[in-house]
């Protein structure tokens, strides 16, 4: 099974790369752009067929490690 | 007294570390490679600063998950002092022995300057040697200083005497434009509830003897020798 986990900051945190990104692309003509916020995104391969055992894995990984719930959240998609 | 020195890999301020406890304060250090599970003998233990694991995924969420960590923690709820230094600090937070995490610098710089920070409470084995208020000439060296924690955490840190140091003016005024990295309530260094591990952002080892111009830094570890004396 393929997991694609996405590691985003969490609404009301500060990210500082969102709005130089924002800025850099005021500058550049894109007038219309508000509210970019900047990720992790991350696939893994899984030995594992059965989908909720696989959901509470990759579950585990991101509360353990691939996330820092203090500011980020986390979501992901299961592909078999 | 023995100062134990974690090293993991990409850390880089060990030496300095190492040096200044040994040839400057005249204390025994004991290097100690990440993949140890023991600090048997060791009367603190120093995190020093780097770019443990090269910062992939987040400061210091690798290296949280060495195996001298698990005796880290064990040496930290029995009592014993645990420094922190910039990456050190990261990887406290990590390791959930500090509250809170680090955001990128809000300017998204990496800053390396001298930094004035403000002892906040001069009565922690960390500290003893300073005055409550006195200002000290610290350098920092990091992109990810900008400390952050939700409202409830920052106010028990407030209350319990937790901010130990606190980025200011050269004459001791804790002002926005004091602080270089948009830490939330100018933070530099906390310490736990229990008071005996400490992080912090700015470099002591870094200006400990006065060929180098600035010996400041040496108050906080001199603090730590003489810290253990009175345990």
């Amino acid at each position: 099974m393929k997991a694609k986990i996405h590691v985003t900051l969490k609404q009301g945190i500060l990210d500082p790369q969102g709005k130089a990104i924002e800025h850099a692309l005021d500058s550049l003509g894109f007038k219309n752009v508000a509210n970019v916020r900047v990720g992790k995104y991350m696939e893994l391969d899984l030995d594992q067929n059965d989908r909720t055992k696989a959901e509470a894995e990759i579950k585990g990984m991101c509360e353990k490690l691939l996330a820092n719930t203090i500011i980020e959240e986390y979501r992901y998609e299961l592909q078999s | 007294m023995n100062i134990g020195v974690v090293v993991f890999p990409g850390s880089n301020c060990d030496h300095d570390c190492q040096h200044v406890f040994k040839d400057v304060l005249g204390q025994d250090v004991t290097m100690i490679w990440h993949k140890e599970t023991s600090l048997a003998g060791v009367d603190a233990v120093i995190l020093p600063g780097g770019f443990s694991y090269g910062d992939y995924l987040r400061t210091g969420a690798i290296a949280r998950f060495s195996p001298v960590m698990n005796a880290v923690k064990e040496f930290a709820s029995g009592g014993g002092l645990v420094l922190g230094i910039c990456n050190g600090f990261q990887i406290l937070l990590e390791a959930g022995l500090l509250p809170g995490t680090m955001l990128r610098n809000k300017s998204l710089h990496f800053i390396c300057r001298e930094t004035c920070v403000k002892v906040e409470n001069a009565a922690t084995p960390f500290t003893n040697v300073c005055r409550s208020g006195q200002v000290l000439k610290i350098p920092i060296a990091h992109a990810d200083g900008n400390y952050y924690t939700d409202p409830v955490t920052l106010a028990g840190l407030q209350a319990n005497a937790q901010i130990i140091f606190r980025y200011c003016t050269a004459d001791g005024k804790v002002t926005p434009e004091a602080c270089p990295n948009g830490s939330l309530d100018n933070i530099a260094g906390i310490r736990n509830a229990e008071g005996n591990v400490l992080g912090m952002m700015p470099h002591p080892e870094r200006c400990a003897e006065s060929v180098l111009g600035n010996e400041d830094g040496r108050a906080v570890l001199s603090s730590i020798v003489e810290g253990i004396k009175k345990v």
